[in-house]
């Protein structure tokens, strides 16, 4: 009850800072010109998903350690109410991811309702393509909101750190693993490759995109690979167990933080 | 009552409060004094549950408030700076306050009238004066009739008038049989509000109990002489 209370008032916060409101006109804006170019086809869902896999975890990380930052006012008013500090933890968490959730869907979906996409769309890819994009929302959301907290005396390091992990985890970490396959090409690392992929939150949403529209082809053996596995049951549960602690840890850990702090 | 036993605070090397026992009447107004940087600040934060102490504990009417938070219900907090979200509108953010309280508020409307805050009250918190900030934390803190009210350095910012206004509230609300904590430098104003005294120094109790016998003890006429003489004593 107490959290919807805050969840509202966030909301309205929010849409009127207009912030949200041009992240969301993004989305439209790419996903609009996407089909204008590629057509209602899968290709311009491929490219939907290249662009969303690298702004979604960006946005996320950035905007979750400010948004503590911003919102300390509110979190010491609200400290001081008969309130609890869980409560008070999952009102600032919803009240920030969620909005961010609602642009990204709302951004993407309403240019392919208009152009009948929605329709001619195989819905299996179209569905996965909002679920991954939602929960890349809430992940990276939670771990801006650990880095926040873990930083909250310092936001200049708060912030560069949710800077650098976005750069590692969406382009260092592509260039290590190639790196590591043009070294060590001569033995079998089809499954170390396996795992460092698994470890990487933006790459397995990655790889079950690729895998989705049938594009692993290009990839070769590795592609054989990664498809056997992730098309096993094994596989799809592996990698949804590695996506729930990806986004379980930083956020228990976060109200750990959250509950022990000194305001 | 509340009672505070052992309370012991530490940021990184820094002892903040150290082991201070107390126990603070009910129905009787307290002053905190000491001075800047001796653990006033935070002592205040712990009974709010805002700063988690290292050890000891505080017993609110012989409930220990570790861990939970309903008891907060009784009291009403003005901050020492007070620092609101900046898009609310004054209105809003009373309306918001009383949902999350989830009580009626008792007196919101005498209390806005009171300190005049009746043209301030469409306006958004950022474009506020300090003062008129700290009249909305003074509505805050005193709007749900809390049994316990929490002031920390309540009349910084006040300009003559609103400061004479609010000593009469306190006052009223002393009279009514309220707890009242206060945190201030102005000496007169401890003279005029409290009857007990608490005096802290580097995180230590140096004296606790009624201030008309530190006066006695110390021989002199006003607060602020005693006050001073034993500032001066605790630094020989």
């Amino acid at each position: 009850m107490k959290t919807l209370t805050i969840l509202k008032y966030q909301w309205k916060d929010l849409f009127r800072g207009k912030w949200i409101i041009g992240y969301g006109l993004i989305y439209l804006l790419m996903s609009d010109a996407m089909i204008r170019f590629a057509g209602t086809g899968p290709k311009a869902m491929i490219s939907i998903a290249n662009i969303m896999l690298l702004l979604i975890p960006l946005v996320g990380v950035i905007y979750g350690a400010l948004y503590l930052y911003q919102s300390r006012e509110f979190t010491e008013l609200l400290l001081a109410q008969p309130l609890d500090r869980n409560t008070l933890f999952w009102g600032l968490f919803g009240g920030l991811a969620l909005p961010l959730a609602f642009a990204f869907t709302a951004g993407i979906l309403i240019p392919m309702i208009y152009t009948g996409m929605v329709l001619s769309a195989k819905f299996q890819s179209l569905a996965l393509l909002v679920i991954l994009g939602n929960v890349l929302t809430l992940l990276f959301t939670g771990l801006g909101f650990w880095m926040g907290l873990k930083f909250f005396e310092n936001r200049i390091k708060g912030l560069g750190y949710a800077l650098v992990s976005w750069l590692f985890l969406a382009v260092i970490y592509d260039g290590l693993v190639l790196l590591a396959v043009f070294m060590l090409g001569d033995y079998p690392i089809e499954e170390p490759m396996l795992a460092m992929t698994m470890l990487n939150p933006i790459d397995l949403a990655r790889i079950t995109v690729l895998l989705e529209f049938d594009i692993s082809a290009l990839m070769g053996y590795t592609g054989a690979v990664f498809n056997r596995f992730f098309g096993s049951v094994i596989g799809i549960g592996v990698a949804t167990a590695c996506l729930g602690l990806w986004l379980g840890i930083p956020l228990w850990s976060g109200k750990r933080l959250f509950n022990k702090k000194d305001f | 009552m509340i009672s505070i036993k052992g309370l012991r605070k530490k940021f990184g090397p820094l002892t903040v409060l150290d082991d201070i026992d107390l126990d603070i009447p009910s129905g009787q107004a307290t002053g905190i004094v000491g001075p800047n940087g001796s653990g006033k600040t935070t002592a205040i934060k712990a009974l709010l549950g805002l700063v988690k102490p290292n050890a000891g504990d505080i017993l609110i009417d012989g409930e220990s408030i570790k861990g939970q938070w309903d008891y907060r219900k009784k009291i009403g907090y003005m901050p020492q700076i007070a620092r609101y979200p900046e898009n609310m509108t004054v209105s809003e953010l009373f309306e918001f306050i009383k949902n999350i309280r989830e009580t009626g508020e008792t007196n919101k409307d005498e209390l806005i009238s009171y300190f005049g805050l009746e043209p301030e009250l469409e306006k958004r918190m950022r474009t506020l004066s300090g003062g008129n900030r700290q009249k909305v934390g003074a509505v805050l803190a005193m709007m749900f009739d809390p049994e316990i009210l929490i002031f920390d350095e309540p009349t910084a910012g006040l300009d003559p008038h609103a400061s004479v206004q609010f000593k009469n509230m306190v006052h009223r609300e002393k009279e009514k049989g309220k707890t009242v904590l206060l945190t201030t430098h102005i000496m007169s104003e401890i003279e005029e509000l409290a009857d007990y005294l608490i005096f802290i120094v580097e995180g230590q109790i140096r004296y606790h109990g009624p201030m008309k016998e530190l006066i006695e003890k110390q021989q002199e006429q006003r607060l602020e002489g005693a006050v001073a003489k034993m500032m001066a004593e605790v630094a020989a």
